[in-house]
């Protein structure tokens, strides 16, 4: 049986004024397989994660779901934070109930029974999240940089600078684009050229 | 430019095209056309004796037509290379009889008839895309009258005018009688800011250009006449508000209001401008000898093959997009890439400088660490399972696939190169593709969990991460209210929904179910989507023959800017499940139990 943790956010009342946390909380602490369903009013905050990561070792967790915002925005927060508790970062699972459910519905009551239902599908998944290690590219020192406008000349020259091969690729005959048209510019009034 | 330009770590290639980019961040394989400059570029020295006998004369688009160039030409004083170029379809060619001038001519014997077009190929580990923009051509606006009235003229022409290297040397001239004019108006807003002609923006550098040109006139001549006619002066950044101060205070007048016609007058060529001033609310005439319109910007054409070649995003004005507006706004979604200036959104000269080196450390980050690390969502091929078909090879964007058909060899995916769209798990027809952290089992269970309890009151969505999925959020931010029967599903791409994913949706008692991604052209699988689309037609076809509406499977494109719109399409996808009976349901699941799918 697994031991899924699920972590719910109220992100201050952003997500607690139109979703009830507290009820979903009970609820998903009697779920199978979920060893603890815990609340905080903001889990990407360092005492929230620390719930996380305390957790995870008191209740000897293997797979984590947080239902806050968007992946989008703090998938990469959570994921560090479980790899900061031992657990592999493709143990987490996120359950969007800001963006997806608080923010775009006022009913409390079905907002609630929607949040949960992200949960659910999250605890679902999360079940069967396996580990996995990241994989390592090499990168190549070299740039190509588009377009020998003010712009790409701009680019190619921090680059070179900096100590890296460049390759600039212009379609017209020179470089130079739109800026060396110009005569004076704004705001200073001094030469393009 | 100079700098640019003797760099040895800089390799330029001028009168290039980019012919194609493979590969993936850390390594891409670069192909490029350099076209034939029948002068070789390292050896001419621009002494210009080559131009003196040819007899074909051009207008010089550098000087906007105002000045004339031969067809073997420099583009400007300062250009580099620094080396003469022949246009092949101007130039009469290398036949004495007919012409061949310019070879006697050249004493270094640069000149080549016979160069040919190259082609070079070589790897980068990171790009950057500075593609530009092309200013409007306000000859769509008819009322303007530009190239009817010659006295009519455009910013970019003024810069040649006024600029001492120009065609008139500094000298801004009436086109009909060659006379400095005693007033001029400037008409700001032509090609931005308008539903109708050109782009809805704002194009950012116009009102700060024109109220430096301004300046520049009252400086050259300090008794003209200057009116500017605006809807609103945009002088925001350092030092702008000043300028703006500074024009005023010379005297310019400015008028809110955009004139609505220009007619000429016959005699004089003097100029009359019909404006509703929105200030006194009174319709005015005003009379000058000529007219500047100070034009806005466009996305630069080449910008659309740069885009296909890289999978990137546009916005819905056509300029890039990046991977997000405020945290990474010089990062383009594919890994790797970066924007710098004008490709990105218009901008002065200060923003694309800024943003260039934004880009270029974002670029230096990747670069000097020598490697990076990358996600573990990639898909796997189970060799027994493997039939050997070659379908997954075949959808495949990325080439990923590795795959020995004649040697009977099971199909393996290079884990460097695939990105995890996961079109070849949706299609492989033997099951025997995994794709890694959404494996058919855990989409199935988020179906099966969230259609456990009142299945006919939910929509399943699926929405692509990197589009709809973030339609989504966009409409969450904006706070854009929609039915809440709505559950979305995340996959990485539209491309990944098996249709037995669908089916097994059905079956579960779902009333509609919705498949959504990017909209063609921006899915960032370059074009994986378009195997969700024919999937999907697939199942259309099989639902209407077998008896379930069509209309329960639906498939919408969204765009991570279009908020508004996924918010739309979920009140009509909840308008088309409220149209679903239980009846109706019970009878799908029989009829797929009946088909076993």
């Amino acid at each position: 049986m697994s031991r899924v943790g699920v972590f719910i956010c109220h992100c201050g009342v952003n997500i607690s004024s139109t979703v009830d946390v507290e009820k979903l909380c009970e609820e998903f602490a009697q779920e199978d397989g979920v060893a603890i369903a815990t609340e905080y009013k903001y889990m990407c905050s360092d005492p929230g994660q620390r719930i996380i990561k305390e957790a995870i070792e008191a209740h000897n967790l293997d797979s984590i779901v947080v239902a806050s915002c968007s992946p989008r925005l703090h998938e990469r927060t959570f994921q560090l934070c479980i790899e900061g508790a031992g657990l592999n970062r493709y143990k987490l699972e996120m359950a969007n109930i800001r963006e997806q459910c608080s923010w775009v519905h006022k009913d409390k009551e079905y907002a609630t029974l929607k949040a949960k239902d992200l949960i659910k599908m999250a605890v679902a998944k999360a079940r069967k999240n396996q580990p996995f290690d990241q994989l390592s590219i090499p990168v190549l020192k070299k740039a190509l940089v588009i377009g020998g406008g003010i712009a790409g000349m701009q680019a190619a020259i921090d680059i070179a600078k900096a100590g890296h091969k460049v390759t600039l690729v212009e379609r017209t005959p020179t470089i130079g684009g739109r800026m060396a048209q110009l005569d004076k510019t704004f705001p200073t009034l001094d030469c393009s050229a | 430019m100079m700098d640019v330009g003797r760099h040895p770590r800089i390799k330029i290639f001028t009168l290039s095209d980019i012919q194609s980019i493979k590969g993936y961040i850390g390594n891409f394989n670069v192909k490029i056309n350099k076209k034939a400059r029948l002068v070789d570029e390292n050896e001419c020295t621009a002494c210009g004796d080559c131009t003196k006998e040819c007899p074909v004369v051009i207008p010089n688009e550098f000087d906007m037509g105002l000045s004339s160039r031969k067809a073997i030409f420099l583009p400007f004083p300062q250009a580099i290379p620094s080396s003469y170029i022949i246009n092949q379809q101007e130039c009469l060619g290398k036949d004495p009889i007919i012409c061949g001038k310019c070879i006697k001519l050249c004493e270094k014997g640069c000149i080549d008839f016979d160069m040919k077009d190259e082609e070079i190929e070589f790897t980068v580990g990171t790009i950057i895309v500075a593609t530009g923009m092309e200013i409007y051509d306000p000859r769509d606006m008819d009322e303007y009258g530009y190239t009817r009235y010659e006295n009519v003229i455009t910013s970019m022409e003024f810069e040649r005018l006024i600029n001492a290297g120009g065609p008139t040397k500094g000298e801004m001239i009436r086109m009909t009688d060659r006379k400095i004019p005693r007033s001029v108006a400037f008409i700001q807003c032509v090609g931005s800011r308008s539903l109708k002609k050109g782009g809805a923006y704002c194009s950012n550098i116009c009102c700060m250009n024109t109220i430096k040109d301004t300046l520049i006139l009252k400086e050259h001549y300090h008794d003209i006449d200057l009116k500017v006619f605006y809807i609103d002066i945009r002088s925001f950044g350092k030092g702008s508000e000043d300028l703006f101060r500074r024009s005023k205070g010379e005297g310019v007048n400015y008028i809110r209001g955009l004139p609505g016609q220009i007619r000429e007058d016959p005699n004089t060529k003097n100029l009359i401008l019909s404006v509703e001033n929105t200030a006194t609310n009174k319709l005015e005439e005003h009379e000058v000898d000529m007219v500047v319109l100070s034009l806005g910007v466009k996305p630069h054409g080449d910008a659309q093959k740069i885009q296909e070649m890289l999978a990137l995003q546009k916005t819905s004005d056509g300029f890039y997009m990046e991977a997000h507006p405020k945290l990474q706004p010089v990062d383009s979604a594919t890994k790797g890439i970066f924007f710098a200036g004008c490709s990105e959104s218009p901008k002065d000269i200060k923003d694309s400088v800024t943003q260039a080196s934004a880009s270029a450390s974002r670029a230096m980050r990747l670069m000097s660490g020598g490697e990076i690390t990358t996600e573990a969502i990639t898909a796997l091929v189970d060799k027994e399972k493997c039939n050997i078909c070659g379908i997954c090879a075949h959808v495949c964007p990325y080439n990923a696939v590795m795959m020995d058909k004649d040697n009977n060899m099971p199909a393996q995916i290079n884990q460097i190169a695939c990105t995890g769209c996961g079109t070849c798990a949706a299609e492989c027809p033997a099951d025997a593709i995994t794709m890694k952290h959404y494996t058919d089992s855990q989409i199935e269970e988020q179906i099966d969990s969230l259609l456990e309890e009142s299945p006919e009151q939910k929509v399943v969505t699926f929405a692509c991460n990197w589009c709809s999925y973030a339609g989504a959020d966009y409409a969450g931010v904006s706070r854009l209210q929609y039915p809440s029967q709505i559950r979305l599903i995340r996959t990485m791409c539209s491309g990944r929904v098996d249709k037995k994913f669908i089916w097994r949706a059905f079956k579960k008692g779902a009333p509609v179910v919705l498949v959504s991604g990017c909209h063609f052209g921006d899915c960032h699988y370059i074009d994986a989507n378009h195997w969700t689309e024919k999937r999907v037609k697939k199942i259309w076809k099989k639902m209407e023959r077998i008896g379930i509406r069509p209309e329960r499977l639906q498939l919408e494109w969204i765009s991570a800017s279009e908020g508004v719109r996924f918010s739309k399409v979920m009140k009509k996808m909840e308008n088309l499940r409220a149209k679903v009976t239980l009846e109706e349901i019970q009878d799908t699941k029989r009829i797929l139990q009946e088909h076993n799918e």
